[in-house]
């Protein structure tokens, strides 16, 4: 925890910058939507983040924009400092459904963004075993994904965002689809694999708890419009274990995050 | 080694018995069932150009053996040649539809709106205008055929999870290798949908056409013999014509299974 305070504040340059963005939808029948209103976050590098709040409050629209599949209607958005006009390929990014493609076997599935950027395969085939079996899949390298269960699926995902090395890894509650072990499951193993990588992590989630238990910082964001209630710093020891939910600490980080939520529906 | 022998051995004595069970029990039945037709033929014996017997289609059938096969090739030519054209024509079609919002706009709704159309009730206006001949049936075949096959496709290709677009245009990858990595095969279970569905439509096609006018083929043969009151030779080629159909469908299905193992099956 120490030392990751220090690199955070030593940093010169945040790796995620988002300067008062606003997003705003039109809606079929006409009438203008305020999805996102003034939301201002910094990601350092190799930081753990996750966008925790209720449906509509936005979350998925600004990892969609930190994704540069969505732009802002108004404010900026800054990747290294540079202002982000496509999607970088410095960005893997894994969604809710593991959506492997059905015709190709768990190795293929994991190098499709090898052959979508144009890469040599051979150059990467090894980085591929190396990370289907830190995720636990050794020997399920030819099996096709309909014979995988769905937290299998779902590390498969994660090897995919992570194949072609991107420092960013955007996740749109990645374990929402997932029964309730598997999730608190997954959520530690990709700790794990946070630690060995190395990555800026931003990450989705409607549960608090998972919110809590896996980030440096945790994004409170409140609906209509979705705009950023709070930023809380969570000091909770590295590694993070399951335990860790029974700490008075933990339960009290919980309480903000909940009250947070709550007292802005209540309005 | 084994253990996985043990079972690759179990495996095959449960997939035999499956298929015994599969088409054994079918087949029984059918065997049955004309069994008991000809037995009540026997016993009741009505006016053979009423219902013929199992035994005089057979007959017939032989008698007729020599010219069969030459009216089952031009159905089965005409058949299959509109199905093709259908292929070559409606699968890019689809694509151009997928890919163009005009398109899209414009043509797609109206092409719609033409499957409501009775292709057959075209068939007689078809023969006013390219004549008689085998021009015609292709034709009324590559029409029936055409419209479940764009349908399909289009459908198909439009089906990508929307996730998986947005992770492709993460990736900043161009619209030929999305196409070619992603939409295509993601279509390719529906494509086969759409054939089965033409396939079986293909054939009646052809009938219909020559029901409208011609010299050959086994639409006209039925046509001819119960003009005659020949009913066993009108038989034998229904069942010559629902054999045909039979194994045209279960060819593209063989097909799909062995070009889309991963489609999902019932």
């Amino acid at each position: 925890m120490q030392s990751r305070k220090i690199t955070y504040t030593n940093s010169v340059q945040p790796k995620i910058q988002v300067h008062s963005v606003f997003k705003v939808y039109e809606t079929s029948g006409g009438s203008e939507v305020l999805a996102l209103e003034n939301i201002n976050l910094e990601v350092e590098s190799n930081e753990f983040v996750t966008l925790v709040g209720p449906s509509g409050c936005g979350k998925s629209t600004l990892l969609k924009m930190i994704a540069g599949l969505i732009t802002p209607s108004d404010g900026s958005l800054l990747i290294d400092g540079k202002i982000l006009v496509k999607p970088s390929r410095d960005i893997g990014i894994v969604f809710q459904d593991a959506v492997l493609l059905p015709w190709r076997n768990t190795l293929d599935n994991v190098l499709l963004p090898i052959e979508i950027l144009g890469l040599r395969k051979e150059d990467y085939l090894q980085a591929a075993y190396d990370l289907l079996h830190l995720v636990g899949l050794k020997g399920f390298e030819k099996r096709m994904p309909n014979e995988l269960s769905g937290g299998m699926q779902q590390r498969t995902a994660i090897c995919r965002a992570l194949i072609h090395n991107p420092s960013i890894l955007l996740m749109d509650e990645p374990f929402a689809a997932l029964d309730a072990m598997t999730r608190e499951e997954l959520g530690l193993e990709l700790l794990r694999i946070w630690e060995e990588t190395k990555k800026t992590v931003v990450f989705v989630t409607h549960s608090i708890s998972e919110a809590i238990l896996l980030a440096d910082r945790v994004v409170v964001m409140t609906p209509r419009p979705g705009k950023i209630s709070q930023v809380i710093d969570i000091n909770l020891n590295r590694p993070r274990s399951l335990e860790m939910e029974f700490f008075e600490e933990f339960k009290d980080y919980s309480f903000i995050v909940r009250e947070l939520i709550h007292s802005s529906r209540n309005t | 080694m084994i253990i996985q022998k043990l079972n690759m051995n179990h495996r095959n004595l449960f997939l035999s018995k499956k298929i015994t069970l599969d088409f054994g029990l079918p087949i029984l039945t059918l065997i049955t069932l004309l069994f008991g037709w000809q037995v009540l033929w026997w016993l009741t014996s009505p006016p053979p150009w009423f219902l013929p017997s199992p035994m005089s289609v057979i007959e017939v059938t032989l008698k007729w053996i020599d010219v069969l096969p030459m009216h089952a090739g031009i159905t089965l030519y005409e058949t299959l040649t509109g199905f093709i054209l259908a292929i070559i024509f409606g699968i890019p079609i689809a694509v151009v539809i997928v890919y163009s919002t005009f398109l899209q706009r414009t043509v797609y709704p109206i092409l719609l709106a033409f499957q409501s159309v009775p292709k057959v009730a075209v068939a007689p206006l078809l023969l006013m205008w390219v004549g008689h001949g085998e021009l015609p049936k292709i034709i009324v075949v590559f029409l029936v055929c055409f419209f479940p096959i764009v349908v399909s496709s289009a459908s198909g290709m439009q089906s990508v999870p929307s996730s998986l677009l947005d992770l492709v245009r993460s990736l900043s990858a161009n619209p030929s290798m999305v196409f070619l990595k992603i939409r295509l095969p993601n279509a390719l279970p529906y494509i086969f949908v759409g054939l089965k569905v033409a396939i079986t439509l293909a054939v009646i096609g052809a009938v219909i056409g020559e029901f409208v006018g011609s010299n050959a083929g086994l639409g006209y043969l039925i046509l001819i013999s119960t003009q005659q009151f020949d009913t066993a030779l009108a038989f034998s080629s229904i069942i010559i014509l629902t054999t045909m159909s039979i194994i045209l469908f279960y060819a593209i299905e063989l097909l799909e299974k062995i070009l889309v193992p991963w489609a999902p099956r019932q």
